[in-house]
């Protein structure tokens, strides 16, 4: 095959991820690993160094809208990137001599996960108390909701978030991936904090994660510029599309069917991982 | 009188809180779109030289190079107008705007005499700092 045809291909299953990504919730970078590992034959390391690339610029552009909407907590955001960016540096040192088949493994128990928790109920909570030490670290916020109303909210067990955060912040050094099923338990379901202001502020968080770990996989060769250049690209427009699909149709049996087609990925992947055939 | 002066500081400090909304929505749009244009103009130019070539993207080669070794190259690879060194300058401009985020942050903090978020600020930068150390080869 030459790079053109190949490039076209990529295109367009990058598109397909970033569509995906976005309708079920669990963003392009997941998707676009087992894609170009399992059926273009792509090499998983090139394939962690594009999804990377991707992550930060999916995330970056629609942090952009939510900060300004003032959903966001950046405060909250900023904090958390402590435990993120260390977990991220170590988790991009520990893929530089894990075993390929490790990587494989893990990545496809993470998409398991992942989709899985992308079907849980999502249900609006807001706690009015907070924490001391939350208090301290000025947490707490408010966020515009659907009518426009300022809602104030609480933030609780800021040790626990921390921890969890750190963890998200290692899968994405490892994997390549946001890692944004684990970001946002770490802080709508441990911290107590509204379920869009986790999320915005998960997407806000994505890009500082993302480069923590960028310089080592740069560094080690894993960004290659003919794989990152269409799947960037084709991620980033697919998202959009999903974005705008979204808005006009209730995702809740895409959301089964795509988890459904996500996990028979993920034990393909496992399976590859195993018999060493990645 | 006093609650006038009271309202008057709160909506000052909204305000300072949506510009600093603005500048930072504004350099994660621009910045995105400026670098992906960048790289798109050179994926163009990488498939007019190569696009003819077979792919070989199956077996990745582990490199070892120094970042700034990295950047020496891709300046060099610009000079001579190779593609892929186009490419990854957009890709090094994409890293650079949660970093550009980063710092804008942390002069925002130190304008609102916030030193405790100063501090947390200043904390991730040295993280990432110390991500190019570590990831430092000989």
């Amino acid at each position: 095959m030459t790079i053109l045809t190949f490039t076209l291909i990529m295109l367009l299953g990058a598109f397909l991820a970033g569509f995906i990504g976005s309708l079920s919730g669990l963003g392009g970078g997941i998707i676009i690993i087992p894609l170009l590992t399992i059926l273009l034959g792509v090499d998983i390391h090139y394939a962690i160094g594009a999804a990377l690339v991707s992550v930060i610029a999916t995330s970056s552009g629609s942090a952009a809208a939510y900060v300004k909407e003032g959903i966001t907590n950046m405060r909250l955001g900023i904090f958390l990137e402590v435990a993120t960016t260390i977990g991220a540096v170590c988790g991009a040192l520990i893929a530089t001599i894990a075993p390929t088949s490790f990587i494989a493994v893990l990545f496809g128990l993470t998409l398991i996960f992942s989709a899985i928790n992308s079907l849980r109920k999502k249900e609006e909570h807001i706690v009015s108390e907070s924490s001391p030490l939350a208090a301290t670290l000025k947490l707490p916020g408010t966020y515009p909701n659907h009518h426009k109303e300022i809602i104030n909210y609480g933030t609780k067990n800021v040790i626990g978030g921390f921890s969890m955060m750190g963890i998200a912040g290692m899968m994405s050094g490892l994997l390549g991936i946001g890692s944004g099923a684990f970001k946002v338990i770490a802080m709508d379901n441990i911290m107590r904090i509204p379920f869009k202001v986790s999320t915005t502020t998960s997407n806000f968080m994505m890009g500082v994660t993302a480069m923590a770990s960028s310089v080592i996989y740069i560094q080690k060769g894993y960004i290659e510029p003919g794989i990152c250049m269409p799947v960037v690209i084709g991620v980033l427009f697919g998202a959009m599309a999903g974005a705008k699909v979204l808005v006009k149709t209730d995702p809740k049996k895409l959301r089964l069917f795509f988890a459904c087609l996500i996990i028979v990925l993920a034990i393909n992947m496992i399976y590859n991982g195993i018999n060493g055939k990645i | 009188m006093e609650l006038m002066e009271k309202s008057k500081i709160m909506s000052q400090e909204k305000f300072k809180e949506k510009v600093f909304q603005m500048i930072i929505g504004n350099l994660l749009r621009y910045g995105v779109w400026i670098s992906l244009s960048i790289a798109f103009m050179g994926g163009i130019t990488y498939l007019i030289n190569h696009g003819n070539e077979p792919e070989d993207y199956s077996v990745f080669i582990e490199k070892d190079n120094n970042i700034f070794n990295v950047v020496g190259n891709v300046c060099e690879g610009l000079i001579h107008g190779s593609g892929e060194s186009i490419i990854f300058s957009g890709i090094l401009l994409l890293f650079l705007t949660p970093m550009l985020r980063l710092l804008i942050s942390l002069f925002v903090f130190f304008l609102e005499k916030d030193y405790l978020y100063v501090f947390i600020t200043s904390i991730v930068a040295i993280i990432i700092g110390l991500s190019v150390s570590f990831g430092f080869s000989h």
